[in-house]
């Protein structure tokens, strides 16, 4: 194993990593402000790649692609916060993750119905194509470096808007307090819709932008939903920045695990006897990390302590 | 429940009359709906294409999906052994389904012809009188590669399947006929959707060629990221990466590549062409791998019914066996273990206008049977 | 109103009228579906002492439905091949026997329960729904991908289990074996309830200082409450595996978890008899609208959404009204 494979496969982590942290933000966002748990989030981030897919398709332009999935996640979350989703902000979580459970049925066949049981096609835009040559040798897909960079500067941007802005004040608020923020005069209900629409955008720009990548078809969803709730139990339900800390250990754990664990039971089995009981290791790792730092910190790395 | 799945061959007036006692009832269980519905999809239409084309009233046919759960695939057959008292069953996409269904319905005397799976359990020990695979051993296209790959003078290359039974299966078909060295060999998860890591290991293995089994929306991830990798070695594959439904998704990061299977459309015969033209003209998409499997099932049935009376089970299975059908590939006749023997072409991604398909460049393994007859004690 | 014991009292006639009408009218298949509902509905009645009573939200319990199916399967694949399951460091054969299976199904998945519950229980909340979903996933990906006993492609027995007396491939005598199970695991759900260590436990759910203050922990509650949970729904696991002859990883899938969470929420959380009503209703649903449209799950998810946002108390709410509903 050479040291510039081991950096190529931390710039692997990373960017899955940051991939993550688009999907995860929107699910913890939507947990912390209104005490949400929404299964359907991974039908959203589907949604996203669909409408990039199918307007990028017509168009011809990427970009397009991208503004279209941000819109009809948006919208989609909208709409199903208005119809559905605020009925259930005072209920359990057992009536939560049933009503949502049920909106990805809707939502998976809907999208079937309307596209087919084919996968659609989605590629990257012309400029990021192929591979770009960075310092020490490292060959590294430009489309992949993109998604790092774009993550990151997300993350930034959300940061920012939760510390600095006057929207991000409210998010704060209504975190902290519920009814105290309603009896301050801010229109609550017109906040969570905002909110629920921000985490769907970000769940359907993720979308888009993995489906480039990817397979765009129905079901793509959900393992990525399972990931997201992997990250932001690890990072503390409602943190930002424990969703992002726990994004990239997730995806460095994983992506580590894969290569590294065949290699390890290499040592003392046989090749393929090796490659099947890494693999399926590696397949369980985060799960084992998750329960790992649930057992030692049961509410995640930074969440409040209840 | 029947408005639905009721579906007539041809006439619906034969309902009821003389002739339609003495018919055969077939259930076909098959994936509808779901991730993986587009196969069953391709299976149901070229099935129900043959049974129109066939002009036959005495075909009955009713349709369950499955929804790729073992469980409910189970429980359609006991329906359709227990309640519709079926003659055959077919329909099954998956190998674990099979698994599920097939070794229980064979013992209650009903015949099973698998427009797909093609499970090494049901062709070696596990093999069964009433039991007729009309697609592959599960094997046979990973062994075509392997010898493609052979014949090519590749001679260092990397294999990757995802961690199942049939992705074992896969890397031990290939390796099977494969002469060369191995750069390396890679079990992936089931599912996976990012391959960043394997690509990455590819890279530095110094192979000279990649052969990969990734069904599905796997294989349509890892082909755009290694398109974007920047890594240009030949790929080889099993035509399931490749068939008519997912080509469009992958564009144009699958051109040029190698893939074996035992159909293509422009395999040159009367059958395929009018078979061709006929789905093109009855669904409005070009017919797949899987179309042409579910196809070819019917004409086996439609044969048999032919030759023989399905009340009489041994005459039935002779003229099963016998296999005296107008296939879409050509020659197909069964082996001892009533597994197919043929050809096994390689085909190359090409496009055609808009649009991305396959053509047949070689012929990977000709009258190509199986690694497990041996074993089958019928 | 009617009363909830006399609606309890119409489910079980009419799951045991339902299979002898089909024995009478030659229909086996109808019993082969009751049966498959009954084993369902057996295993919610498990997630039901732990969701309903002492209110911990599981989205991993089919780890311990797929285990008991698995101890079925393991079992008997040995006894069909003739050989042993381990022989050392002491030698134990497979069995086709179904009450061997059964305790070997009981045995395992209590431990299984027993081990997750002491490092799940530790959270709360939300946290112990995801950290239970993560336990059933390493299950999921492990059964997967470990090649000894068939991965993805299961296990199938090609004859079903033994049971003393009875002819248990006829549709009939297995599905009484099935509801003899679900009658005996309603009782014991019903005498923990009304026992004081179930009273403890609802209690510790309302409200946990209150039970701390007299001197009672509510972990070691719900730990018994988890273990006794699990073993439930590991017996179910199988009967389920014996009913399809069967065994593959989906039964260890998050789906099938959330499955057993919409049962008990159809027929009514808290309810003795919810998760029976759940599962006989899923199961008609999904029999039905199967064939109605390719596209039935929209009208399921439809369905689902209803009950959740408007028919709270699920099906036996409506019915028993919700005068002894739980809190």
């Amino acid at each position: 194993m050479s040291a510039l494979l081991f950096i190529e496969q931390l710039l692997n982590g990373l960017q899955f990593g940051v991939m993550l942290f688009l999907m995860s933000a929107g699910l913890t966002l939507i947990f912390g402000v209104m005490g949400l748990i929404n299964l359907a989030h991974g039908s959203i981030y589907m949604i996203g790649a669909f409408a990039a897919a199918a307007v990028a398709g017509a168009t011809g332009s990427f970009v397009l692609g991208l503004g279209a999935a941000l819109a009809a996640a948006a919208a989609a979350g909208a709409l199903v916060e208005l119809t559905v989703i605020r009925r259930l902000y005072d209920r359990d979580h057992l009536d939560q993750v049933l009503a949502t459970f049920a909106l990805i049925l809707i939502f998976s066949e809907g999208t079937r119905w309307l596209f087919g049981s084919f996968p659609l096609f989605l590629d990257v835009p012309d400029a990021l194509r192929g591979p770009a040559e960075l310092p020490f040798g490292i060959v590294y897909p430009r489309y992949r470096l993109a998604i790092i960079l774009i993550g990151l500067v997300v993350a930034a941007g959300l940061f920012a808007l939760i510390a600095k802005t006057r929207i991000g004040v409210r998010i704060r608020a209504g975190e902290a307090d519920r009814e105290m923020i309603g009896a301050l005069g801010v229109d609550i209900s017109k906040l969570y819709t905002l909110v629920f629409a921000l985490g769907a955008a970000l769940a359907g720009f993720a979308g888009a932008m993995v489906g480039a990548i990817q397979s765009v078809e129905v079901g793509m969803g959900e393992p990525v939903l399972i990931l997201a709730f992997v990250v932001i139990v690890i990072g503390g339900i409602g943190s930002i920045r424990g969703a992002f800390v726990a994004s990239i250990l997730v995806g460095l754990t994983d992506t580590l695990g894969r290569f590294l664990l065949p290699i390890l039971f290499g040592t003392f089995l046989d090749a393929s006897g090796a490659n099947i009981v890494g693999t399926a290791l590696a397949s369980m790792a985060i799960y084992i990390l998750m329960a790992a730092v649930l057992i030692f910190r049961p509410t995640g790395l930074f969440g409040a302590a209840t | 429940m029947k408005l639905k799945a009721l579906m007539m061959g041809a006439a619906m007036a034969a309902l009821g009359t003389a002739a339609a006692a003495e018919g055969v009832k077939v259930g076909m269980i098959t994936t509808l709906s779901g991730g993986g519905a587009g196969l069953g999809i391709d299976v149901r239409d070229g099935f129900m294409l043959a049974v129109k084309q066939s002009g036959r009233s005495d075909i009955e046919v009713l349709i369950e999906d499955d929804q790729r759960k073992p469980d409910i695939a189970v429980q359609l057959a006991d329906k359709m052994i227990q309640a519709e008292d079926v003659d055959v069953l077919t329909g099954i996409i998956w190998s674990n389904l099979a698994m599920a269904v097939v070794p229980a319905a064979v013992n209650q005397d009903v015949f099973y012809l698998s427009p797909n799976a093609g499970p090494s359990a049901l062709a070696g020990q596990g093999c069964h009188q009433n039991y007729f695979n009309v697609a592959w051993q599960n094997d046979n296209l990973h062994e075509a590669a392997g010898a493609y790959a052979s014949s090519q003078g590749l001679a260092n290359t990397f294999i990757l399947a995802p961690n199942y039974p049939a992705g074992q299966d896969a890397l031990t078909g290939f390796k099977r006929f494969y002469e060369g060295e191995l750069s390396g060999e890679l079990y992936t998860q089931l599912g996976q959707t990012d391959y960043a890591a394997e690509l990455a290991q590819i890279r530095a293995s110094g192979a000279d060629s990649v052969f990969f089994f990734l069904p599905g929306g796997m294989g349509i991830s890892f082909l755009k990221q290694y398109a974007d990798s920047g890594i240009d070695l030949p790929v080889v594959g099993p035509a399931f990466s490749f068939d008519q439904g997912i080509l469009q998704a992958v564009g144009a990061a699958a051109l040029g590549v190698k893939n074996t299977s035992q159909w293509s459309k422009d395999i040159d015969n009367p059958t395929n062409a009018a078979f061709v033209e006929s789905f093109q003209a009855e669904y409005g998409r070009l017919p797949s791998l899987y179309a042409s499997q579910g196809f070819d099932t019917a004409n086996l049935l439609i044969s048999a019914m032919g030759a023989a009376d399905v009340g009489d089970m041994a005459a039935f299975r002779d003229a099963l066996r016998a296999a005296d059908f107008a296939s879409t590939r050509g020659d197909f006749s069964f082996g001892p273990n009533h597994h197919p023997v043929q050809d096994i072409y390689v085909r190359e991604v090409i496009q055609e206008g808009d649009v991305f398909t396959n053509k047949i460049v070689a012929t990977g393994l000709t009258g190509h049977s199986d690694a497990y007859a041996g074993d089958c004690k019928m | 109103m009617i009363r909830e014991w006399q609606v309890n009292a119409a489910i079980m006639a009419l799951l045991l009228a339902v299979p002898l009408w089909a024995l009478v009218a030659d229909e086996p298949f109808t019993i082969t579906l009751t049966t498959r509902a009954v084993i369902l509905a057996l295993a919610a009645v498990g997630l039901n002492i732990a969701l309903g009573l002492g209110g911990l939200v599981s989205l991993g319990h089919a780890a311990f439905f797929g285990i008991g199916g698995y101890a079925m399967g393991i079992l008997a694949h040995h006894a069909q091949t003739y050989t042993p399951v381990m022989e050392w460091p002491f030698l134990i054969e497979g069995t086709k026997s179904m009450p061997l299976i059964w305790v070997t199904a009981i045995v395992t998945s209590a431990l299984a329960a027993l081990l997750i519950g002491l490092l799940s229980l530790r959270t709360t909340g939300v946290y112990f729904i995801m950290i239970t979903l993560a336990f059933g996933q390493m299950f999921f990906y492990f059964a997967i991908s470990w090649p000894a006993y068939g991965g993805e492609d299961g296990l199938s027995i090609y004859l079903r289990n033994d049971f003393p007396r009875l002819n248990t491939l006829r549709p009939m005598p297995f599905f009484v074996i099935c509801y003899v199970i679900l009658a005996l695991a309603l009782l014991v759900s019903w005498r923990i309830a009304k026992s004081s260590f179930g009273l403890a436990l609802a209690a510790a759910r309302q409200n946990e200082v209150r039970v701390r203050t007299v001197g009672i922990d509510p972990y070691r509650l719900r730990l018994f409450a988890f273990v006794i949970s699990g073993a439930i729904t590991g017996l179910a696991g199988a009967l389920f595996a014996d009913l399809n002859r069967f065994v593959s990883p989906t039964m260890f899938s998050w789906q099938m978890s959330g499955e057993f969470i919409v049962f008990i929420i159809l027929g009514g959380v808290g309810r003795l008899f919810g998760p029976v009503v759940g599962a006989c209703l899923f199961v008609i649903l999904e029999h039905w609208l199967g064939g109605v449209s390719d596209y039935w799950l929209i009208f399921l998810g439809a369905i689902l959404l209803l009950v959740v946002l408007f028919a709270r108390g699920g099906l036996i709410g409506g019915l028993a009204g919700r005068e002894v509903a739980h809190d």
